[in-house]
């Protein structure tokens, strides 16, 4: 085995959770590693070249390229932080050591903290033919086009009206693609209605109650059958309509990365509202396994901006937590907090209080064995 | 090389890197150095990337982000290979994937 590495706080995942996770714990003393897969840090905040409305504290106004660079560079200034890019997190071992693999090789690294905000990754949808070539994830064509420049395919078939589904539209056209329509199961728009309205408005249709029932081609995508939906969600009999396409998006939700948690033991619940299992947490987003704390959209599926402000939290309560302590500590997170509730109020929030209020519930029933 | 490839857009420029030549499947085709396989494939039109071990149906490109296992290749010699997140070299042997993939002794 080769020497093991230490480092007081380690941050796995260097998405919009994991940087400001990072900088927190940094500004507050603590000792800092950060790791990502990919060949730079941001995450998924790389390919988002739309402007974030967020909170007055988030970057509001500013685009999530940005916003990526912009606290990447705080990270890779510090000579204290470490950073360890192209690089995955493959094991969680019972004593907290992490196995992290490199180029082909392991090395293995024993934090006293570890906050874990890996994400989320797009989930499936049952329809014949979803495995042909050009079905892709929402999130995939994004990289494809806002990350290297290439464009997803000709004509598009985006499958649902949340925001991604609705940004990512309106990305493409930017990139010179064709979206023939946007499905959404529902009988409404589930994205903001300002983002609705900017493909509406460049002659997209957007086809509530509506849903795909087959993919077709031989090798390759070629085309598309959709059908009604009633309001019980069962498909309306003759009511397929064929759509010539090359490319199937799929935008239809996400479901929080939780294997790195499992390995170390996290007790889960099961919230539909937050995307799935997600790991039980308190307050200051601290797992079920003390020294383990979470951000991002593995604490539930909500925003980019919503993961900066739990990031915040978690870098400051796992720096605390080993003894570190700033004037203004509390001030600091009790105003973090406060965003956080300010961010989820009103109609578009109501989903993620629930699943919030769920959690605690089942956090709390955990607690009463203990 | 540019049919797949973005030429003008509002907000992003796209920094390319150094031209390289390699090979899929036998055939010569470019891409930039540094940006991952499937990229350099897809914007040669090539959307099929394996075929499935059991029922032999075309798999391709899914997550981008080396998640899913679709985009399984075989490069250099090695199987399994996610080119959504293998960045492109010169030279490189790059083969529609058939099946599991056999590791060989000298990998």
């Amino acid at each position: 085995m080769s020497s093991l590495l230490t480092t007081e706080i380690c941050v796995v995942g260097a998405g919009p959770a994991g940087l400001k996770a990072a900088i927190l714990a940094r500004d507050m003393g603590a000792g800092v590693t950060i790791v990502d897969s990919g060949v730079s840090l941001g995450g998924q905040l790389v390919k988002q070249t739309h402007k974030f409305f967020g909170s007055r504290g988030q970057f509001a106004g500013m685009r999530g390229i940005d916003i990526a660079n912009l606290l990447s560079d705080e990270l890779l200034k510090d000579p204290s932080v470490d950073v360890l890019c192209d690089s995955q997190v493959v094991g969680f071992y019972d004593d907290g050591t992490l196995a992290i693999e490199k180029d082909d090789s392991i090395r293995f690294l024993k934090p006293e903290r570890v906050i874990c905000a890996t994400g989320a990754s797009e989930r499936m949808l049952p329809f014949e033919n979803n495995d042909l070539p050009g079905v892709y994830g929402a999130g995939a064509a994004q990289t494809l086009m806002n990350m290297y420049g290439v464009r997803p395919g000709n004509r598009v078939l985006m499958i649902g009206a949340g925001n991604i589904g609705l940004i990512v539209s309106y990305q493409l056209m930017q990139a010179g693609v064709e979206v023939a329509a946007v499905l959404e199961a529902m009988p409404q728009v589930g994205g903001y209605h300002v983002h609705a309205r900017k493909i509406q408005r460049a002659g997209i249709p957007i086809l509530t109650s509506h849903t795909i029932k087959a993919a077709h081609g031989t090798e390759a995508v070629e085309g598309a059958t959709v059908w009604a939906l009633d309001p019980e969600f069962h498909p309306i009999p003759n009511s397929e309509r064929y759509v010539e396409v090359d490319t199937i998006c799929l935008a239809v939700g996400l479901s929080p990365l939780t294997e790195l948690l499992w390995q170390a033991g996290c007790k889960m619940g099961y919230v539909p509202e937050l995307g799935g299992y997600t790991p039980l947490r308190n307050e200051n987003y601290e797992t079920t396994r003390p020294g383990v704390f979470i951000a991002g959209d593995l604490a539930g599926i909500e925003e980019a901006s919503s993961a900066m402000i739990e990031g915040t939290i978690a870098g400051l309560s796992a720096a605390k937590s080993l003894g570190y302590q700033t004037d203004d500590f509390e001030e600091r997170l009790s105003r973090a907090k406060a965003e956080l509730r300010t961010f989820r109020q009103g109609p578009t929030g109501r989903k993620v209080r629930q699943g919030i209020t769920k959690l605690i519930a089942l956090t709390e029933g955990v607690r009463a064995f203990d | 090389m540019d049919d797949g490839r973005i030429k003008h857009h509002p907000i992003l420029e796209f920094k390319e890197g150094r031209v390289v030549r390699f090979t899929f499947d036998g055939k010569e085709l470019e891409g930039y150095e540094g940006e991952p396989i499937a990229c350099a494939l897809h914007a040669a039109g090539v959307r099929v990337l394996r075929e499935s071990p059991e029922l032999k149906r075309p798999r391709g490109f899914f997550c981008a982000i080396g998640n899913c296992s679709s985009c399984l290749m075989t490069v250099d010699g090695r199987p399994n290979v996610r080119v959504c997140v293998e960045r492109l070299r010169e030279g490189m042997n790059v083969i529609t994937q058939k099946g599991k993939g056999v590791l060989l002794a000298d990998n």
